[in-house]
């Protein structure tokens, strides 16, 4: 086993985040909505934490957003990184509201920039898929 | 009318371990000897003190680090007041805060504030010390995963990404983050106490590698072992005391959550404004009024950042602001005048706690700002996300 290839840390569904992980197998980006107050948000928690409601609802957002910020990453952290060095790491802020960490893929040398628009684009693996984003 | 808290505390005892790539003992043993030689520097002896606050590290989440078994440790019997206290990089102005409350309304009479880590081990790297969780094996849970499966680790993501967006926003350049670390770095040469020493030149910090854009290792604050301890005592206690009081003038914190949604600045709006306003509004005073400032400095773009919440100049103009030089030896607001966490020693808010006791005291040698009246002192911690202010000064009124 130790003269494998190290991997990516792939995240394992918990409760909170099940629907989410099988609408990826999908290609939907699912979130969860409060019904009360009407926000949107990834599914971490049973509440909302804008209004503390427990009341929500999934749904299927569109899948478009923008880089609120990004950085190129040179630092060696985790070994299932060292062959992309340096990758870039970003926030994309979704149409819905929502931040998620990610990765901006398919630049073809272009530089990514805080305020471009992206589309969700997924990253297949074994019984989950990434939601890493590239320029719309 | 004044606050009534407004000069109610003093700190009247420092006691400082070596610090840096220091071997051989427990954070036990460190937070002793600080405490020791604060207990010692107020002219007290361990009967007198009858408060304890403590401040882990990182050693408090990795493991060995300090925690209440300090009292023991210490054999302090008979305490009135006791914490472990964590508020990330805030937690060192924050225990002079509850210590002076408690004073002042009766419930101790000298408290001791102890900070000890020792993330360095012999033969490892100092971001080894800080990255560990980004090497633990298995899978990451539900959706808190998608940071590890993003590759974005440790403190240094965040902050990078913090400062390339204010660099989006208002044009901030990688010159003017470089002047702090060539400002703070020429300060530092004139601390004895500093792990690093040597000058360094603009050209010095665009050469060093790049941890993650926009940041240089030179960006990017040291890792040390060692311990701070301060004493704070009440005002009218102070004056009868060996050493030369630093009174504490104003206090506040600002703690600006990241909702992680739309309409969250956290990047470029940090808890330094609420922090300033409440203690200005303390102490009577404005940035007008401050003559020197020990800002916490996990990264250069903490201190511009900071600099602007802080109303120093306006949102946005940390750069221009900084560029002239203005932080550094000989400049119109001297900041961070030991090096700061960038270039003399990373003990969180003991850091710029630490230089500020140092200043108000007159004690600075070579290093003494020529104005050392009202000294800003602040701490942050976690993403910009925990912010404490103290405002410091020789005079009480």
């Amino acid at each position: 086993m130790t003269t494998e290839t190290p991997s990516k840390p792939i995240p394992e569904p918990d409760d909170a985040s099940a629907p989410f992980w099988e609408g990826s197998l999908e290609g939907k980006l699912r979130l969860m909505r409060c019904t009360a107050c009407g926000i949107a948000r990834l599914p971490a928690r049973e509440h909302c934490d804008a209004c503390l409601s427990t009341e929500y609802e999934w749904f299927d957002a569109s899948g478009g957003g923008s880089i609120r910020t990004f950085g190129v990453m040179h630092q060696k952290y985790h070994p299932g990184f060292y062959d992309e060095l340096p990758y870039t790491v970003a926030i994309v802020e979704l149409d819905e509201g929502p931040r998620l960490p990610t990765n901006i893929v398919g630049l073809a040398g272009k530089k990514a920039e805080v305020g471009m628009r992206v589309i969700v684009d997924w990253e297949r693996h074994d019984d989950v898929a990434l939601p890493k984003f590239r320029p719309a | 009318m004044a606050n009534s808290l407004r000069g109610a505390g003093a700190i009247t005892g420092l006691g400082m371990t070596p610090m840096g790539r220091i071997y051989g003992k427990t954070t036990n043993e460190l937070a002793a000897d600080a405490v020791r030689a604060a207990i010692a520097d107020a002219g007290l002896t361990k009967q007198d003190v009858d408060g304890l606050l403590i401040n882990a590290g990182i050693t408090g989440f990795t493991g060995g680090g300090i925690g209440l078994g300090l009292q023991n440790y210490l054999g302090m019997e008979n305490l009135r007041l006791l914490n472990h206290m964590n508020a990330a990089g805030s937690t060192a102005a924050q225990m002079v805060q509850y210590a002076t409350l408690a004073i002042d309304a009766g419930m101790a009479n000298h408290v001791v504030c102890v900070f000890a880590d020792a993330p360095l081990a012999q033969g490892t790297s100092a971001g080894a010390a800080y990255g560990g969780a980004a090497r633990s094996s298995g899978r990451p849970k539900g959706i808190a995963g998608l940071h590890a499966a993003a590759g974005y680790f440790g403190a240094n993501t965040p902050y990078a990404l913090a400062a390339q967006r204010h660099m989006a926003l208002y044009g901030t350049t990688q010159d003017q983050l470089g002047t702090i670390a060539v400002g703070q770095r020429a300060w530092a040469t004139k601390n004895p106490l500093a792990q690093m020493r040597d000058p360094i030149t603009l050209e010095d910090y665009h050469n060093s590698r790049w941890i993650i854009e926009p940041l240089h290792l030179l960006d990017c604050c040291l890792v040390s072992n060692g311990a701070v301890a301060v004493i704070v005592s009440a005002a009218e206690k102070a004056k009868e005391m060996p050493r030369p009081p630093v009174y504490v003038l104003g206090m506040g914190q600002g703690h600006p959550g990241d909702v992680n949604r739309s309409g969250s600045e956290w990047e470029t709006e940090t808890g330094a404004k609420l922090a300033g306003e409440t203690a200005y509004r303390m102490a009577g005073l404005g940035p007008a009024d401050v003559t020197a400032c020990e800002l916490y400095d996990c990264y250069t773009y903490t201190v511009l950042v900071t600099l602007e919440d802080y109303g120093f100049c306006q949102k946005g103009e940390g750069g221009p602001f900084v560029e002239d030089g203005k932080l550094g030896p000989g400049g119109a607001l001297p900041t961070n005048t030991g090096g700061g966490e960038l270039s003399a020693y990373y003990m969180w808010g003991m850091t710029p706690l630490s230089e500020a006791i140092i200043q108000v005291r007159g004690d600075g040698g070579d290093r003494q700002v020529p104005d050392n009246s009202v000294v800003l002192c602040t701490g942050n911690g976690g993403n910009l996300s925990y912010h404490a202010a103290l405002i410091l000064s020789p005079e009480r009124n």
